[in-house]
């Protein structure tokens, strides 16, 4: 049994050994940087050389077009799409929007749908989800947003099934097999890195422009936790299960099918809440390969300056999120209800068949009352141009616009672009010493190599200056962030209520399409670093409150108990007892911060900046397959870097804390 | 409901009777739509226009620079706007890979270039010549730039060539590239509360004009060759001299397979030709009357009949 201590043994943690390389990197990247400043340093170890500079995007673009023409890949893809793939989008797509394909029975009138919502809501947690899920369905009818929101919803019940049974899949492949799941490891480390830039091209070219390649890269990119959530839980199943299972004699299938799957059911809905949410983050993003809906109508509104009506779409895709999400927690909680021998049948599928009375019934009153159907022009509740107004005004008053413009001469002229600066003015070899120092220090032996690694091969890419900006955005974003989230949650843990709040503006904030950020970081800031910073740093202060407020609060009553007695003022208590134990979950939230940022940052080339996002935005026009990846995997590995360098501390500090 | 339904279709059918050719393929034609409205609208017109002749239509979101691809690949069928500026480079570089082609150009001339909004010209009266410019710098200026004046230029992709032409003709301005076209409407719109002067990147037809009357700044005037030959210009020494061309192509690329699997459709689609009047009520209907594309699209056509029908009456032979 470990016992639980703040004090960590430091001795043993920073052996002389470790300090002695950690020296030597310091040193060496401190030699090369003077080399510079007196002007003595050979330009070939400032910058890599044009011409060291293997052509992988070259490379990269014959293999791509000998494996999509030669090969014949594109025809199995083509095949996939335009087969089994699309009769599904069809079919969902005619039930949930009228799209003219079979089975020719759609659309489903809004009030039915509204009312099996309302029912699930019920049955998994009661009047509140249920007011909940017929509120947001009744909501996206009254603003005149159900068909675009059909559309979306159309291929997302396609993608999210999809997902969770390939997951699924692999996920029992991976806990049976250890060779698979060595194999599987490192693909998903990349995929749930990589820009989504990079997969729309590919998803394009070999599935079809449109909901295909839509639900395509909507299911690449919310496959990796499905994946993982399953082979951890099965993992977890507990030994006495599995005896159980044995002695009763069970056949390998009945063994997965009855006794592993069932035991492990909580981390495979946990797994399935992933896939929804990941699926409705695609949404916008997507509708640059043709993913039909809210996505494609935002960025029109978008384009012609609506703030008003992007705004409602947004609060749409939120509700849509949190009523998905919360309904499907639920589910996780709920535990199958066993009922006695004898129950009539309509006792034991009571609702369903309630769902299914209220369904009939909404679609018969559909055909005598329109209104219940669809819902037109004329009748929506829309007030795009009234929000239009009020956005506009707020953000033109005097008191905003004094700040925002005091901020943003600050910040770009005394912080952001002096930072910069020196980060590109650091050579090439010194950047990637100090980056290794840095995962050494932080992670240990095995971060630190790959970092040295991973940053060798960026260097290598020929995108080396546009990584340093990228990484300086994200590095001046998550900084920012940390300043203001984790106070905030700090202030949070205190009470109860308050954590309820902002863990909820957590959700919301994440869930809203971070697109919709970016217009009013403009109309703040301009077209410049600052609002760059400003919209990552939304998006990455949502992990860091939140594992702030976990980790505070899921530190052992006793510790705090034993705090309180021995007189500690509110501050000691939170200085050397609460943090030190919470740090390790606050860390797992600043690994997120940072990949969010890396996320977003691709996002905010939409804003202009001049890193990799740019280049890649650039790659879209689809004929540079090869860059677009080179650029896509210069993200994703450096993105890796301080994914590992920070997992490592955590998982150690957590042992060395007996948190584990 | 199912009963209109039934009715348009019969009507569909009765004005596809008379046109008598039918030899289409029954497969969709598969338009795409971008994030704008006049595009939207005008590919919808197109789109009843083919419903009308007795054809499946199909719409499909996807990206304005990505969907040259697409056209090439017969995943969609056409495409409605080629900008010589925004999508010249995609579109050729489609065209040498082959797989589409040219489908004739509007009448519509497009003009890309520096633009600023009206109250602008209240700061600085000198305008639209592009020698007041040097002198109004400093009005430009922001935090970042100094007392240089600043000038939003329009995403990198579309190569605009701005800073050449700040360096060619020795405009003390800093050039900085927006994201898109989302970041110059907000620059716009942030700047509109208390009429601060903004220089930026802009084209018409296009709905901006509606919201923000404004000009385009009168650079000298385009000469062929400004952008490969230094002597062409002002400056005998730099490339970009000169401002874009005034009046600048609009067209309509097809893909290859058009012709044979749609070739009445296709035959009207080389006939199609819009006015920049007619863009610009396009997207006024959606922009300003806050239509849905689809219902202006239908009203459109309604109130544009005699311009339409002899498109189609060219092609029922």
């Amino acid at each position: 049994m470990a016992t639980l201590s703040t004090e960590v043994p430091d001795a043993s943690a920073k052996p002389s050994g470790q300090l002695r390389v950690l020296t030597t990197l310091l040193a060496a990247a401190a030699a090369l940087i003077l080399a510079k400043a007196f002007g003595v340093l050979p330009e070939w170890l400032n910058r890599i050389p044009e011409w060291a500079i293997p052509p992988t995007a070259q490379v990269l673009d014959v293999i791509f077009d000998f494996v999509q023409n030669d090969l014949g890949l594109i025809y199995v893809t083509r095949f996939i799409a335009e087969g089994p793939l699309e009769f599904l989008l069809d079919t969902s797509a005619n039930l949930l929007e009228g799209k003219r394909r079979w089975p020719f029975l759609g659309p489903i009138p809004w009030s039915a749908i509204a009312a099996v919502a309302a029912v699930v809501g019920y049955a998994v947690g009661g009047w509140r989800l249920a007011a909940l899920g017929a509120g947001t369905f009744i909501w996206t009818a009254l603003i005149g947003q159900w068909k675009i929101a059909m559309q979306t919803m159309s291929v997302i019940v396609v993608a999210a099934p999809l997902a969770f049974l390939l997951g699924l899949t692999l996920g029992v492949a991976a806990w049976k097999y250890g060779w698979f799941e060595r194999m599987l490891k490192p693909v998903l480390s990349v995929l749930q890195t990589l820009p989504f830039f990079t997969y729309l091209l590919p998803a394009v070219i070999f599935f079809k422009v449109g909901p295909t390649a839509g639900a395509v890269a909507t299911i690449t990119f919310a496959i990796p936790p499905m994946i993982l959530m399953t082979t951890l839980g099965l993992k977890k199943v507990s030994p006495e299960v599995i005896e159980a299972g044995q002695m009763s004699g069970c056949t390998r299938w009945q063994m997965l099918r009855h006794v592993y799957l069932p035991a492990a059911r909580t981390e495979i809905l946990v797994g399935v809440n992933q896939v929804i949410m990941l699926c409705l983050a695609m949404v916008v993003l997507t509708a640059f390969i043709g993913m039909p809906g809210l996505g494609a109508k935002l960025l029109a509104m978008m384009g012609s300056f609506k703030l008003g009506r992007s705004f409602e779409i947004g609060v749409t895709i939120v509700l849509l999120a949190v009523t998905l999400d919360r309904m499907s927690k639920a589910w996780v909680v709920k535990q199958p209800v066993h009922f006695d021998r004898g129950t009539p049948w309509w006792k034991r599928h009571q609702m369903p068949l309630i769902a299914l009375a209220l369904f009939a019934g909404f679609t018969l009153l559909a055909q005598l009352f329109p209104i219940l159907a669809e819902i037109g022009r004329k009748q929506h509740l829309s007030q795009g141009k009234e929000i239009d107004v009020v956005i506009k005004s707020v953000l033109a008053l005097d008191a905003i616009k004094g700040t925002t413009e005091w901020l943003r001469w600050f910040l770009n002229v005394k912080v952001l672009i002096p930072f910069r600066n020196t980060l590109l003015a650091i050579p090439t070899p010194a950047f990637i010493l100090l980056v290794v120092a840095f995962a050494y220090w932080v992670g240990g032996r095995k971060p630190g190599i790959y970092a040295a690694v991973f940053f060798t091969i960026v260097a290598f890419s020929g995108w080396w200056d546009r990584s340093v900006i990228t990484l300086y955005t994200v590095i001046s974003a998550v900084a920012l962030a940390t300043l203001i989230g984790i106070p905030l949650g700090v202030i949070a843990a205190r009470s109860e209520h308050w954590s309820k709040s902002i863990l909820l503006a957590c959700d919301t904030a994440q869930t809203f399409p971070s697109f919709i950020y970016l217009i009013p970081a403009i109309m703040l800031f301009g077209v410049n670093d600052v609002a760059v910073v400003f919209s990552i740093l939304i998006f990455a202060a949502v992990p860091l409150i939140r594992y702030t407020i976990i980790g505070l609060s899921t530190v052992p009553p006793e510790m705090t108990e034993a705090a309180d007695m021995s007189g500690s003022t509110r501050r000691q208590k939170l200085m050397s007892v609460q943090f030190p134990l919470a740090l390790p979950t606050m860390a797992v939230g600043f690994n997120q911060a940072i990949m969010f940022a890396f996320f977003m940052v691709i996002i905010a080339a939409f804003i202009g900046t001049q890193d990799l996002g740019q280049e890649l935005q650039r790659t879209l026009a689809g004929t540079e397959l090869g860059k677009n990846f080179v650029l896509g995997m210069n993200v994703s590995l450096m993105a890796l870097t301080f994914d590992m360098a920070i997992s490592s501390w955590t998982q150690k500090r957590k042992r060395a804390l007996g948190l584990d | 409901m199912k009963l209109s339904h039934l009715l348009s279709t019969a009507t569909l059918a009765a004005v596809a009777g008379t046109f008598a050719i039918a030899e289409d393929s029954s497969d969709p034609i598969v338009i795409p739509i971008h994030n704008w409205s006049s595009q939207i609208v005008m590919s919808s017109v197109v789109g009843l226009i083919f419903e009308e002749m007795g054809n499946n239509v199909e719409f499909v979101t996807t990206d304005s620079q990505a969907v040259y691809e697409s056209v090439r690949l017969g995943d969609v069928a056409l495409e409605m706007e080629v900008w010589e500026g925004a999508f010249g480079a995609s579109y050729r570089a489609a065209l040498e890979k082959g797989g589409l082609h040219d489908a004739g150009d509007h009448d519509a001339v497009t003009r890309e270039d520096w633009w600023y909004p009206m109250w602008t010209k209240d700061a600085c009266p000198g305008l639209p010549d592009w020698e007041a410019l040097n002198d109004c710098a400093h009005l430009f200026a922001t935090a970042e730039t100094g007392d240089k004046g600043r000038y939003l230029d329009g995403p990198v992709d579309w190569l605009k060539h701005g800073k050449e032409r700040a360096e060619a003709l020795d405009l003390n301005f800093t050039v900085i590239n927006a994201g898109s076209a989302a970041a110059l409407w907000a620059e716009i719109g942030a700047a509109e509360a208390d009429k601060k002067p903004v220089l930026v990147f802009n084209w018409t037809p296009n709905f901006a004009e509606a919201v923000w009357p404004g000009e385009f700044v009168e650079f000298p005037v385009w000469e062929d060759g400004c952008d490969k030959d230094p002597a062409k210009g002002p400056n005998p020494d730099a490339l970009y001299d000169c401002g874009n061309p005034a009046s600048g192509y609009l067209k309509k690329a097809a893909w290859d397979g058009m012709k044979d699997k749609w070739p009445t459709a296709y035959c009207v689609l080389t006939n199609i030709s819009f006015t920049n009047p007619q863009i610009a009520e396009m997207a006024k209907l959606v922009d300003t009357d806050e239509l849905e594309p689809e219902e202006a699209a239908e009203e459109w056509l309604d109130a544009n009949r005699a311009v339409v029908d002899p498109w189609m009456s060219a092609c029922s032979t």
